[in-house]
């Protein structure tokens, strides 16, 4: 899958990701120091941390107009700018930009590149201050509960004390369910998108085959290939091979690839990548590897399946969210099997059984669990509306 | 349960300002500031309404998805969902006043779904077509078919009203289940409430739309 050629280049790109680890570009980053250690589930403290973060427009007066955006899994805080790595557009542009449902010129918009993460974040690439060497499996297992302490550091470093809205899809879903769980008076409105209050069995089947051909992957060496030189980079390609067919649907391959052939007319008879859909699942994976930590892929994914609001309420999910005055919209797509409608229907239930105020929508769409990030003018039209009417009665707007 | 296109469809008479009569109606019925859960809310007009009239706290239920995503876009707070399975997932109380607008007779188990709205909410309004208007009687008695109004603009074959009701049936059932009416009105072809002190079967001739407010009986 990787030839020799690129091989070269994409150990200069290994180095890279250490670097970017330590010294993001193009972000800012908040540094706490031993005074403000990050107190982590697994009942260590990290400490000294830091967070990189971006920003797009600007804080006004009274500190009212703050969104958080939450990044999903392989997505990082270059939400709305072009990535320095692959010099792509941010990942959120079709929700996030001037005239957009979420406009800097109206709000603030801060987005964090989670703990655990690889692009400027603490994480298992960055340096750890007591070898001078990268983390690597040293570095504690964290959870969305620790993502979202970070950030709520975060937000008091930048002296504000109420976010008008957090945002965010997938893992990014997850962190904003998490926000209105754990500081429900700091959170006016919440977004989660294509998400659920907890990590199914079927999503940790999937993460752990993920997190196997990783492991799998000589060049792993047990987590410390950043220290022996090494890059498991095949493994962490096939992870993301296997990751990408879950945020599809069968209708959109069918629809986009069919059994078309790549670039020839007739098989090989090989195991060469005949097939379009082979030959776009390699370029996922190659590409993939250019601007991700495949130790932090291990950690971010196990995040993901340890993260279960209800278990941490007791049991019972609607007590995460009793007397919540935070308002919620809820998003799914039709065609997301990763996590499908009825775990947004259970969340609406849990929110509807704590009295929450709740919209939920679902959009018809053959995109999959993707379809947050894609062209999807209903979903556009919905956040949107969401945030308007939200911004009437937080007083951002002047009420019709 | 009702989708907002079947509103769209029948032709229900509005006031000088757009708003359909019914809605002003049902709305005058719901004290200011109340939270309301509005079932089968369609493109959100009385949810609209009652928070520009009476101030107050709305949540609406919507089975059709363009009716949920208009009303989201709206700024309101709607669920996409339906009457006969949902409302079993709210808790007791949750609400000052559960609004059922034209919806009840197309509903699967309106007694199961009227029960329900008075547990969840300690007042209930409930608007519906009154089966037993004189010209729903008579197209029955003498042109032999099914009949079609502007109100009900259906064919049988392809109608989503699979439970019509009289107002004498409704009434019927409030009393089976031990619903308190506390105030009833009957509205006539141009919207125009019917005389209060008229007997039950004068309203049941000639209200072509009936409007209940109940509450628990204890």
């Amino acid at each position: 899958m990787v030839d020799n050629q690129t091989a070269a280049d994409l150990q200069t790109a290994s180095d890279l990701i250490v670097r970017d680890a330590d010294h993001p570009r193009d972000s800012l980053i908040a540094t706490f120091g031993a005074d403000k250690p990050l107190k982590l589930d697994a009942g260590v403290s990290l400490s000294p941390f830091q967070i990189a973060y971006t920003t797009y427009g600007t804080l006004n007066a009274d500190k009212s107009n703050a969104i958080m955006v939450c990044h999903a899994l392989t997505g990082d805080q270059y939400v709305a700018q072009v990535h320095p790595v692959t010099k792509k557009n941010g990942w959120w542009e079709t929700l996030i930009g001037p005239g957009k449902p979420i406009d800097p010129a109206r709000y603030f918009v801060i987005c964090p590149n989670v703990i655990g993460g690889c692009m400027g974040s603490s994480g298992p690439a960055s340096t750890n201050p007591k070898t001078g060497t990268p983390w690597g499996l040293e570095f504690p297992v964290v959870t969305i509960r620790d993502m979202v302490r970070a950030q709520a550091m975060l937000l008091d470093h930048l002296g504000i004390d109420t976010l008008f809205a957090v945002v965010g899809g997938s893992m990014g879903g997850m962190q904003v369910l998490q926000w209105a769980a754990s500081y429900p008076e700091r959170v006016f409105a919440a977004v989660p998108i294509a998400c659920a209050t907890r990590h199914s069995a079927q999503n940790i089947a999937f993460h752990e085959v993920g997190r196997q051909a990783i492991m799998a992957d000589p060049e792993w060496r047990g987590g410390r290939y950043h220290l022996e030189g090494s890059n498991p980079r095949r493994g962490l390609a096939v992870a993301r091979m296997g990751a990408h067919i879950t945020y599809l649907s069968d209708a959109a391959l069918h629809r986009k690839f069919g059994r078309k052939f790549q670039d020839r007319e007739n098989p090989t008879f090989s195991f060469d990548a005949d097939f379009e859909v082979e030959s776009y699942l390699r370029h996922q994976g190659i590409t993939f590897v250019e601007r991700f930590d495949a130790n932090s892929y291990l950690y971010l994914t196990r995040a993901m399946d340890y993260f279960d609001l209800a278990a941490d309420a007791g049991g019972t999910l609607a007590n995460a969210f009793k007397g919540t005055p935070t308002r919620f919209c809820v998003v799914s797509f039709t065609s997301d099997w990763l996590f499908p409608t009825s775990e947004s229907r259970a969340t609406v239930h849990a929110l509807n059984a704590a009295s929450a105020r709740v919209s939920f929508a679902e959009i018809v769409t053959d995109k999959g669990h993707d379809a947050f990030l894609l062209d999807e003018p209903e979903l556009f039209g919905i956040v949107r509306g969401f945030l308007e009417g939200a911004s009437r009665a937080r007083g951002l707007t002047a009420k019709k | 349960m009702a989708t907002m296109t079947d509103f769209n469809a029948a032709k229900i008479a509005r006031t000088a300002g757009g708003t359909r009569v019914d809605l002003v109606l049902v709305s005058q019925m719901v004290a200011r500031g109340a939270k309301v859960l509005d079932v089968g809310c369609g493109d959100g007009e009385l949810l609209h309404l009652l928070g520009e009239s009476r101030d107050v706290d709305g949540r609406g239920i919507e089975l059709s998805r363009e009716g949920v995503n208009e009303c989201v876009a709206k700024g309101l707070a709607v669920i996409q969902g339906d009457a006969d399975t949902d409302l079993g997932d709210y808790p007791d109380d949750a609400f000052d006043y559960v609004i059922l607008s034209q919806t009840l007779q197309a509903t699967r188990h309106p007694r199961v779904v009227l029960e329900h709205m008075l547990r969840i909410g300690r007042h209930a309004v409930v608007s519906f077509p009154n089966f037993g208007h004189w010209t729903v009687r008579l197209q029955l008695l003498f042109a032999g078919h099914m009949p079609q109004t502007d109100i009900l603009p259906y064919s049988w074959y392809d109608t989503p009203n699979i439970h019509h009701c009289t107002i004498k049936d409704f009434v019927q059932l409030c009393n089976q289940i031990g619903v308190k009416i506390e105030k009833a009105v009957a509205l006539n072809a141009w919207g125009s409430p019917l005389r209060l002190n008229a007997p039950w079967w004068f309203w049941n001739l000639f209200g072509e739309q009936g409007v209940f407010l109940l509450s628990r009986k204890d």
